[in-house]
């Protein structure tokens, strides 16, 4: 009779990590400043100041420690956060994370299990949007320019 | 025969919310019906359902588990033992419910007097009395049975505007259990206090600033 095939250790789970493609701040950094990002940034270190993601969004890894106020368009938070988040679309507080602070978003999502301290404010996400940035402006409006100088068809 | 009010469990034997009709939810959101802007405390902690709901009502919500705060900052040792030491009271009431005077329109305390001994529970009643408007409202709960050693605690969510979800928290000594004197003995510095009794043995109450 042939011998039972051993069975493989179950697989560890994964740690979470940044997905492909988005900036990312490891574990073992730590920032005491200013973070302005132009892209989707991926944070999983101590960071001490504020955060700038106008336009795009924020991940709070699991090792992330923020004590810093926050901007962004989207933010989700897996770690731990200390400082008022102004997130223009939403805010997703994800279980066994740690927000304290008052929070302005268009919408929030907090899982069963997450520790929250603070106030929310629920803005249209026109108002809650931050403002755009002055070069993306110049754009639309040089955009915008050559369809006002076109003259009717008769 | 379980002290939970009710005693739904899943398989594996944990206890699992239910819902019930609260009639002190239902007159508290009453009160407030038609008003837009406000600000509520809640002090069960941010619950998906909760948030939803008086957010969608065009709230702010000021949100805090003050049970956990509570376990935080005096757990260690003798839980109630440790409420009765002044610098302990100093440094919860700097860290929580450090609202502005007259800063909420509306708080819901819930059960958690009766997890405050003595001088800790006048110093939170007297806080709420400054942040809490004049005129403007608590909910606060009681357990009925005043004899009851443990008493089951909970996470109080908001379903809607007369309907609450509990999520058990496990048991707990409690610091004092209320009867009706000793209630209005406790608010006696808020304008009026009405009770509603319901068929799990808690005692609603709804308090006037």
């Amino acid at each position: 009779m042939p011998a039972p095939m051993p069975t493989p250790p179950p697989p560890r789970p994964a740690e979470p990590e940044a997905p492909r493609g988005v900036a990312s701040i490891g574990k073992s950094v730590v920032i005491k400043g200013q973070i302005f990002s132009r892209e989707d940034l991926y944070l999983d270190g101590e960071i001490e100041g504020t955060v700038e993601v106008p336009e795009n969004r924020l991940t709070i890894g699991p090792h992330g420690k923020l004590q810093a106020s926050i901007r962004a368009r989207e933010v989700v938070v897996l770690g731990s956060v200390q400082g008022n988040v102004e997130a223009g679309e939403r805010i997703d507080i994800r279980k066994e994370s740690k927000l304290v602070g008052d929070i302005k978003t268009g919408r929030i999502i907090i899982e069963d299990g997450a520790y929250f301290k603070g106030s929310i404010d629920i803005v249209k996400p026109e108002a809650a949007r931050p403002p755009v940035s002055s070069r993306p402006a110049v754009a639309e409006i040089a955009a915008a320019a050559p369809l006002a100088g076109v003259e009717p068809k008769p | 025969m379980s002290v939970f009010a009710r005693d739904s469990h899943d398989e594996a034997g944990r206890q699992q919310p239910y819902s019930r009709h609260s009639n002190g939810l239902e007159q508290f959101f009453g009160y407030i019906q038609g008003e837009h802007g406000l600000t509520l405390l809640d002090l069960s902690g941010a619950s998906q359902a909760s948030v939803g709901l008086i957010t969608g009502l065009g709230h702010r919500l000021y949100s805090e588990d003050l049970l956990q705060t509570l376990d935080e900052l005096f757990g260690r040792g003798d839980f109630y033992a440790n409420q009765c030491d002044p610098e302990r009271i100093e440094r919860l009431l700097a860290q929580s419910l450090n609202l502005p005077e007259a800063s909420c329109d509306g708080a819901l305390v819930w059960d958690l007097l009766e997890y405050l001994a003595s001088p800790l529970l006048q110093a939170v009643v007297d806080r709420l009395r400054r942040i809490v408007k004049p005129r403007a409202y608590l909910l606060a709960i009681f357990h009925g049975d005043e004899r009851a050693e443990r008493v089951p605690t909970y996470t109080y969510r908001i379903c809607d505007a007369r309907t609450l979800s509990l999520a058990p928290r496990g048991l707990r000594q409690p610091a004092q259990l209320f009867n009706n004197r000793a209630i209005e003995k406790l608010f006696q510095g808020f304008e009026a206090v009405k009770f509603f009794l319901t068929r799990d043995h808690l005692r609603e109450v709804i308090v006037k600033r």
